[in-house]
């Protein structure tokens, strides 16, 4: 097979397929989208798929509100033939240390200035929200409406499938294994199918974007770390807000379908492709789960699993093209926060590969500000 | 001796609930192998088949019998959906440690 692209997107998780529509809808032909597996088999299928507007850097809490605005409109935007399942029940992040309340203040200030509706709250009223919870543990807390999650499967089949009908062609269990580069620009890309010839390719490989920097030559500061999770038996309806804290290192939701998903993260994790589950992620899980939510302790949990963060030094992701080889554009890093980022991974790239200016501030997120020293720091990331 | 034959056919029909867990019929898993979905995985990320209390025990096969009859494979030749633990649904108090079982 030898077959030519304007433009190769190597990825088939959310940022990928967001790109990929994006650039469809903008009116460019013969997009291609390769994935090693199918749609959704990395990260983005095996994530929390929170998004929040509560960040603490203005350029978090701008990029997070376009997302959730463009979610609250994607069924019709991308005519879904399903739905997506947003279900906007907000996130309740809680402050467990006086350094956490004195941060969230200041967060509160941030949003409030850029009209996010999110609120302080005295344990008491926290308690209101999610009644389950033992307030003892907690300082205070602040909560936005407008936070919430979604279904991550049918949020990137929904954004694949409306790039399918835009023209775009996805090719699922086809892998990348070379990126052809002459005089610095990239010419093509070598598949386990053939050789594609195109003078863009988009990196949105997940965790797996290093190596495919490594492909072009392309140094991409970036670590993969597990990131565990589970999922409980359904139940009646009784929590709607996410519930969050980062000192004590938990997140956790009710689904609209009644299960409970939950996952926290570890700092002592190697840095490695290792997704396999572990026991003493069930015991530690089921540690903090009962004691801030102790009726949960009555839960069943049916399944346990793990998936990659694609960690950068300043946490933060990378949006461009690669100063070193031409055509090389890079949407990797995302840290733990890919998903709610998908809307806006995939506007800006669209308009970074043809040239445009950004419609949002994304201007620090270049590669190259690692070189510069110009890393962007987030107080409020898990 | 002669061998009888049992045609899936004659057993299964559209509405027959292939996934008890999830409630989900022959018909809606043929729908999803026809619109593209072609491995266990897929299918249980995009309709939850297999996502309930008994993890598939149940389903997992009989899907990968129709992804197979309408590939014309044999199941060997299927990839074999992941696995995850637990492999019985556990209470999350069971996992404390140290507490009693009431
Ligand atoms: C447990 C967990 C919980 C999370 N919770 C949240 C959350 O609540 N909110 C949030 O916003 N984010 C969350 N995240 C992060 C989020 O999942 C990711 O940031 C996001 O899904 C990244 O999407 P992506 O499309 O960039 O990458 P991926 O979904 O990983 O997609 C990359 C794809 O590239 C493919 N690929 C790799 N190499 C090749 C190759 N050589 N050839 C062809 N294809 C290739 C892979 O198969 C993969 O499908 C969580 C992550 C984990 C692990």
């Amino acid at each position: 097979m030898n077959k030519r692209a304007n433009v190769v997107i190597i990825g088939g998780g959310i940022s990928g397929c967001a790109i990929a529509y994006n650039l469809a809808k903008k009116g460019v032909k013969d997009v291609i989208v390769i994935e090693k597996d199918y749609i959704c088999s990395g990260s983005t299928g095996r994530c929390g798929a929170g998004v929040r507007m509560q960040w603490g850097t203005e350029m978090n809490c701008r990029l997070a509100k376009y997302s959730i605005e463009f979610f609250e409109r994607a069924n019709e935007e991308l005519e879904y033939e399903y739905d997506i399942e947003f279900k906007q029940g907000g996130y309740l992040i809680v402050a467990s240390t006086e350094k956490e309340e004195t941060q969230f203040k200041k967060n509160l200030e941030l949003q409030h200035s850029l009209g996010i509706p999110s609120k302080y709250l005295t344990p008491k009223e926290a308690k209101e929200i999610v009644k389950h919870m033992d307030e003892s543990k907690i300082r205070c807390a602040t909560f936005c409406p407008k936070d919430g999650h979604l279904n991550p499967f049918h949020a990137t089949q929904a954004y694949a499938n409306a790039a399918k009908r835009l023209g775009v062609e996805i090719m699922t269990y086809t892998t990348v294994t070379g990126i052809k580069v002459e005089n610095g620009a990239v010419v093509g890309v070598e598949t386990s199918k053939g050789f594609i010839s195109t003078p863009m390719v988009v990196n949105a490989a997940g965790g797996y974007s290093k190596a495919i920097g490594d492909m072009a030559g392309v140094d991409i500061p970036l670590y993969p770390e597990r990131h565990q999770i589970l999922v409980t038996e359904p139940v009646a309806q009784m929590q709607g807000p996410m519930f969050m804290s980062f000192s004590l290192n938990i997140y956790c939701q009710q689904t609209p379908h009644g299960s409970f998903i939950m996952g926290r993260g570890d700092a002592n994790e190697p840095k490695d492709f290792n997704i396999n589950s572990s026991w003493s992620f069930l015991e530690e899980m089921a540690k903090t789960c009962c004691e801030l939510l102790p009726p949960l302790r009555k839960l069943n949990i049916v399944r346990q699993w793990a998936g990659l963060y694609e960690i950068t030094p300043d946490r933060q992701p990378i949006y461009c093209e690669s100063s070193e080889v031409k055509g090389f554009f890079i949407a990797c890093g995302f840290s733990g926060h890919g998903f709610m980022f998908a809307p806006v991974t995939g506007v800006v790239m669209s308009e970074i590969i043809l040239g445009e200016p950004t419609s949002l501030p994304v201007e620090k997120l270049h590669k190259d500000r690692f070189l510069r020293g110009e890393e962007v720091y987030e107080p409020s990331v898990v | 001796m002669e061998v009888r034959s049992l045609r899936l056919d004659d057993y299964y029909s559209d509405n027959t609930i292939i996934c008890r867990c999830e409630e989900i019929t022959l018909g809606e898993i043929r729908e999803l192998i026809r619109k593209g979905y072609r491995s266990v995985d897929e299918i249980k990320r995009i309709s939850r088949a297999g996502m309930g209390p008994c993890q598939g025990r149940t389903c997992r096969q009989l899907i990968m019998q129709e992804i197979a009859r309408f590939e014309g494979k044999s199941l060997s030749e299927l990839k074999m959906p992941t696995f995850r633990p637990p492999t019985k649904p556990i209470k999350m108090e069971i996992l404390l440690g140290g507490e009693k079982d009431e």
